[in-house]
Order: C-alpha cells, then sequence, then structure tokens
C-alpha cells in the first residue's frame, strides 16, 4: 500500500509537464482520497513567488453589501512540511488602509504571525489560533483562506460524479477531508476535484456540531505560465446565516523575483 | 549648529524632491480623514476659564509617493482646530520623511514615528517621539521626530540606529483646555538642563530579533528626556504656574513578548540615569483571547498588567505600583464593533481610572469612536488629582477618503 503510494507520487512527479497523463489512482478508499490531494497539489508546485489583488463583496440577509480590498505576496514554502510566507496589505475599509499582515504559515501548528499599524507605526506579533474566526468579518474563515496542503487533512475518496454546476460537463472525485488542525472550526470538508485538471470546484464545511455551515464555489479558473490554474472567483454561502461573500482575485502576477527577504519584519514595516 | 545639521536635513530633502523627474510621471497613493470631535465633562471645572463642552475637528492627509521600487516621500501632515483652547488648535506633520531601501541596510530621512514596547497599558521604553499630550491622555499620539535611521536586517535580528539631531518639546492643553493639570503649563518658558536646548545632538540603537514563539528587543537611548520634569513657578503676572524642564537621560531597556496558542506574555522595563540618579521602571502581564464567544464570532480578550517603579511614590510618576485589568470584545462583523473597556488601579490606595471606548464602521468610509474616562478616588497628593474633576465623554466621527 505503501509502495502504491509512493509509485504514485512518483508517477505525479514525472508527469510535471504542461500535459497531465491520466494517473491511476489506488481502490482504498483512504488512500485513493490521500491520492487525489496529492496530484491536485503536486500540479500547483513550483510557482516560486507571485502576487495578487483581491476584493471581497460581504452580503447580509438584508441586502446590505461592504467592500475589502487587500493585496497579497505569497513565496511559496519548497518545504512540503511547513506553509508558504505571505505579506497582505490592506486597502479598503479605508479606517485600516496601510494595515499590513506577514504571515510565516505552519501545516498543523499555529502560524507565526506579525501585524503592522502605520498609525502608531507599531509592529506586533499576535495570536494566530483563531484559525476558524472570520477573516474581515467576511464568511471566509482564517483557515479558508490559508493556502490547501495535502498534510492539513486525513482523507476519504467517497465516489465520483458530474461535477456541481456550472461544471456539470466535467466529472468530479468526491473527497472528504478531516481537519487535523486542533483549533479548526470544521469536522470535515467534502471537496469536489474534477478529474482533468484536479482543480478544486466546490468545497462543503461542516461545523463543529456537523451541521452543514458553508459552501464554496471556484469560478472562473484561468492558466498562467501554462502551468498554474487559479480561480478569479470564489463564493461562499453561509446556509445557518444566509450571508455570503464573493471574493474576486485580479492581477495575478507568478515569479516576480519575490524572496525570503520579502517577507520578514524589516519588510513588513516598509509594506505599502 | 544643531539647527544648521536640521535645516541641512531638509535641504537635502527639498534638493531631493527638485531633483525628481516630471511629477506627472510618478506613482503616489493619498488617503486621509476629516473627524469632528465633541467633548463633554460632567463635572464643573475647578478653573472658571474651563467650559462643560467643547467641538473641534481634526483632519490628516497621508501622501505615498513613489519614486521608484527602492525609494519612497511618505508626507502625513495632521491638523486640528479647537473651539476653545488656542493651544490645542495645531499644526503638526506626523511623518515627513525619504526612504531608501539598499541590499543590506535602509536608510530613513525626515519626520517620523517609532514605536518601541510591548505592553498595553503603559508604554515605557517608547522614548523617541515627543507625546502629543493635545490629542490624547492615554500617550499613544505622537509628534514627528527629527531623524536619521539606518535599518540593517540580519539573520540574527533588526539593528537600527538613529540620530535625533532636534528635540520637539511636549505641549500642553492651555488654561481653557480639558482635561488638565490643575495649574497652568508655561510651553514657552521651557528650561533644559543642556544648554543647547533642543539642538541638543541624541542618539539611539535597537536591535529586536525573535526565536520561535519569543520576540524581543534591547534598546540604548542617550539624549534629552521627552518627559518634563514640572517645576513650580510663577508667570509675568505672579500667578502660580508650572515649568517643563528638560533633563538630559541615559536608558537602556529590555522588551519581551511571548505568544503561546491564545496566551500573550508581555513584559518591557529600563534603568535610567538621569540628574545624578539612576532607577528602573518596568511593566508586564498577559493578554488572554476567547475566540467564537457565546456560539458568536466574536473575541473576548482579557489583559491583565503590572506596572512599577522603583523609586515609589517620591517620583512624581502616577505609576508606580499599579494593576491594569483591560477587557476587549470584538464582534468580528462587517461593521468592526468593538468595545474596550479598562481600568488602572493604584494598589497604595490612591484611587483608580476607568475608560471604555466603543468604535463601530458605518457604511463604507465613516468611523464612529465614543470613549469616556472617569477619575474616582484620586487624593491630593497623586499627580492624578487635577483630572478628578475632568471626567469626560468624547465622540468622535470620521470619515476617510
Amino acid at each position: 500500500m505503501i509502495r502504491h503510494l509512493i509509485c504514485s507520487a512518483v508517477l505525479s512527479a514525472a508527469v510535471l509537464s504542461p500535459a497531465f497523463a491520466q494517473i491511476d489512482l489506488p481502490e482504498d478508499p483512504a488512500e485513493r482520497g490521500l491520492a487525489i490531494a496529492i496530484e491536485s497539489d503536486a500540479r500547483d508546485q513550483g510557482f516560486g513567488d507571485s502576487s495578487a489583488e483581491m476584493s471581497m463583496i460581504l452580503r447580509n440577509t438584508q441586502g446590505e453589501e461592504s467592500v475589502r480590498e487587500l493585496r497579497q505576496r505569497t513565496l511559496e514554502n519548497a518545504d512540503p512540511e511547513d506553509g508558504d510566507l505571505s505579506l497582505i496589505i490592506f486597502d479598503r475599509p479605508r479606517d485600516v488602509a496601510g494595515t499590513a499582515l506577514l504571515t510565516h504559515a505552519h501545516l498543523l501548528e499555529d502560524d507565526d504571525q506579525w501585524l503592522y499599524l502605520p498609525a502608531i507605526a507599531r509592529e506586533r506579533r499576535i495570536s494566530s489560533s483563531n484559525k476558524s474566526g472570520p477573516f474581515l468579518g467576511s464568511e471566509f474563515a482564517y483557515e479558508d483562506f490559508s493556502s490547501t496542503e495535502v498534510g492539513k487533512y486525513d482523507y476519504m475518496w467517497l465516489r465520483d460524479e458530474a461535477c456541481p454546476e456550472p461544471y456539470s460537463e466535467l466529472t468530479c472525485h468526491v473527497t472528504e477531508r478531516f481537519p487535523l488542525y486542533e483549533n479548526s472550526g470544521y469536522t470535515r470538508q467534502i471537496v469536489w476535484t474534477d478529474t482533468d485538471e484536479y482543480l478544486p470546484r466546490q468545497v462543503e464545511y461542516y461545523n463543529r456540531r456537523d451541521d452543514l455551515l458553508k459552501t464554496l464555489t471556484f469560478l472562473d479558473y484561468r492558466l498562467y505560465l501554462d502551468h498554474f490554474w487559479r480561480a478569479h472567483e470564489l463564493n461562499m454561502v453561509n446556509h445557518l446565516t444566509g450571508k455570503s461573500t464573493s471574493l474576486t482575485w485580479s492581477n495575478f502576477e507568478f515569479q516576480t523575483g519575490l524572496a525570503e527577504d520579502d517577507f520578514t519584519r524589516a519588510s513588513l514595516r516598509r509594506a505599502r | 549648529m544643531g539647527r544648521g545639521i536640521f535645516t541641512g536635513l531638509v535641504c537635502a530633502c527639498a534638493a531631493t524632491f527638485a531633483a525628481l523627474p516630471a511629477v506627472a510621471e510618478m506613482e503616489y497613493d493619498a488617503s486621509g480623514y476629516i473627524e469632528p470631535e465633541l467633548q463633554l465633562y460632567f463635572e464643573d471645572p475647578s478653573d472658571s476659564r474651563q467650559e462643560n463642552a467643547n467641538l473641534s475637528i481634526a483632519g490628516q492627509l497621508e501622501l505615498e509617493i513613489f519614486l521608484n521600487p527602492d525609494q519612497t516621500l511618505v508626507v502625513t501632515p495632521f491638523a486640528r482646530i479647537d473651539g476653545r483652547d488656542d493651544e490645542r488648535t495645531h499644526f503638526d506633520l506626523r511623518e515627513a520623511y525619504y526612504e531608501a531601501v539598499f541590499d543590506r541596510f535602509e536608510l530613513r530621512v525626515g519626520l517620523k514615528k517609532v514605536f518601541w514596547g510591548r505592553t498595553e497599558a503603559a508604554h515605557l521604553i517608547d522614548v523617541i517621539n515627543q507625546t502629543d499630550t493635545l490629542e490624547s491622555v492615554d500617550g499613544e499620539e505622537k509628534l514627528g521626530q527629527p531623524m536619521v535611521n539606518v535599518t540593517v536586517p540580519t539573520e540574527f535580528g533588526i539593528f537600527d540606529f538613529y540620530w535625533l539631531p532636534y528635540f520637539r518639546e511636549r505641549q500642553f492643553p492651555g488654561v481653557e483646555g480639558r482635561p488638565r493639570i490643575d495649574l497652568p503649563i508655561a510651553n514657552d518658558m521651557a528650561l533644559y538642563e543642556s544648554s543647547r536646548e533642543e539642538e541638543h545632538q541624541d542618539f539611539a540603537f535597537r536591535w529586536s530579533h525573535y526565536v520561535g514563539a519569543w520576540d524581543f528587543g534591547l534598546s540604548h537611548f542617550y539624549g534629552t528626556g521627552r518627559d518634563p520634569l514640572l517645576t513650580p513657578g510663577l508667570d509675568g503676572n505672579n500667578q502660580p504656574i508650572l515649568i517643563p524642564y528638560y533633563a538630559q537621560m541615559q536608558q537602556t531597556s529590555v522588551d519581551v513578548q511571548a505568544t503561546y496558542g491564545p496566551m500573550l506574555y508581555k513584559f518591557e522595563g529600563f534603568h535610567r540615569w538621569q540628574l545624578g540618579e539612576n532607577w528602573t521602571q518596568a511593566t508586564g502581564g498577559i493578554e488572554y483571547s476567547f475566540y467564537g464567544v457565546g456560539g458568536t464570532p466574536g473575541d473576548l480578550g482579557i489583559v491583565a498588567e503590572y506596572i512599577w517603579d522603583e523609586r515609589g511614590e517620591t517620583g512624581m510618576n502616577p505609576f508606580q505600583n499599579d494593576a491594569f485589568v483591560g477587557l476587549r470584545w470584538a464582534a468580528n462583523d462587517i461593521q468592526s464593533t468593538a468595545v474596550l473597556g479598562g481600568g488602572i488601579f493604584d494598589l497604595d490606595g490612591n484611587g483608580y481610572a476607568l475608560s471604555v471606548e466603543a468604535e463601530r464602521r458605518f457604511g463604507e468610509n465613516f468611523f464612529l469612536q465614543i470613549e469616556t474616562r472617569l477619575f474616582i478616588d484620586v487624593p491630593p497628593s497623586d499627580p492624578f488629582f487635577s483630572y478628578a474633576d475632568d471626567d469626560f465623554l468624547q465622540v468622535r466621527l470620521a470619515r476617510y477618503f
């Protein structure tokens, strides 16, 4: 069984070329779920660094809207046992404009996070153990927003079926994953991953009481550097409150020359 | 000489400006706010020239000009027009500096803000900038400090070197101002230990680093102390006043924070040499956060800190054996609703001060802050006694753009 997994990993490494061969998945549901996650992750390896702008529209049940805007720079961590480095600069709402957040992410432990408040020129290390809390008052939790790493979950393949709308012409692997991080807000998530590009198309989040809490759909995938797919529109709907958040990415740039020096406390102070 | 150097710096900045390519081609970012303020006092004032209500308006503009990816100009003018107190009507360049980032170091020249410290209630080791006491009694508003700052980031932490060529005096409220100390403070009669007065050349150094969950810093300051001693005197009409006296000091400080999940441990302290004496002051405590309070997305944070001064009550320091307890509730909603309540308790029984601050965003660009401060059971011997009749409620509504 372990050999089977290794074969699968080697295979996926061997086919890291623009055209992916169809891969053989193990039969056992747990191994199969893991193999799908590894494949999905492997196809996004090597992006190096990226920068992008994000806009969120928050909607409550009365239909009122509020806008958040930020810019994010990311440096891929080549170590699969550790998370990526990221720097976020907030632009809207205007009362927090200029605030910057530096994150050294980890898979199963708390991230290292520093916040810089330009109004009082103060840098502070902040607690990051609230990964289940709302990000900027939106329906996205911090943990939904952070990068997906294979080692964050246990997996169980459930079935293959037509992907959810609007991707019903594609076939999806439906996999259940169980967060290993003890402070996660979820008992489990169900992920629809298409069988062509191994991109996530939909995620259902189940809260601590195992109610269906939220559904996330990924739309408007675009290809960068002939290799890296990025969804440009992510819609999160909270089924318990009726609130929703539409998140839009724009101006993606890859391999812009960012290095570890751009993700230090010194760079946080002058992030603009 | 000192002023000459300062003028030289300003000229250098201006020359940089003049040498810029066509202004239209530069990238820049502008933001700011306008903020009317209402203050209401609950008790009649101790001085008949003071009132029970005040209106005022403040505004700030922040301009960032990107000369190229490694060079930036930052200019942040601030102004307040006060309905009652001429001293509180003031203008300041919070920041006006040139920044250049090189491979091995970073250079900043001009007026700038720098914050040192870890704790929430008392900012003992934060000595670079003069406090703007006209803006708030909590000491968190600062005047821009002229400086040349060289930052050297290394794998062993960040080394900061500061040359501070010009000193800025603390400005106190005028006779019509509230809250204030009962005796008026004569801003324009300030005295100095150094014959070079505000042109004394000050220097400072800081090293800060982190290892795992531990963030720490070691700092040293040499120069004019930012906090004046207030000495009794007489004005031109033989009326009693307080005269600020700025003494030289040297101070070495350490600061530490340990971050373990929802628990933060914080400490900062200094040893200071001033006017032939030397002593230690320190503060430390914990901050703990409860997440998802009562099944809501809201957080509740608790801060408990102790503040200590080796000199005891002889030091004219209101925080010599005091405890601070604060609660912060953040709703984590779209409007960023939050309430902060806190109290500082003198453990020698000399009264306590309470404050409650509530804030919320309205629409996209309006931000409302309501704050009340109460001074309770403060005896006449305590340095805070002057504020005992200055309990107040303050409402600020900012429009950001």
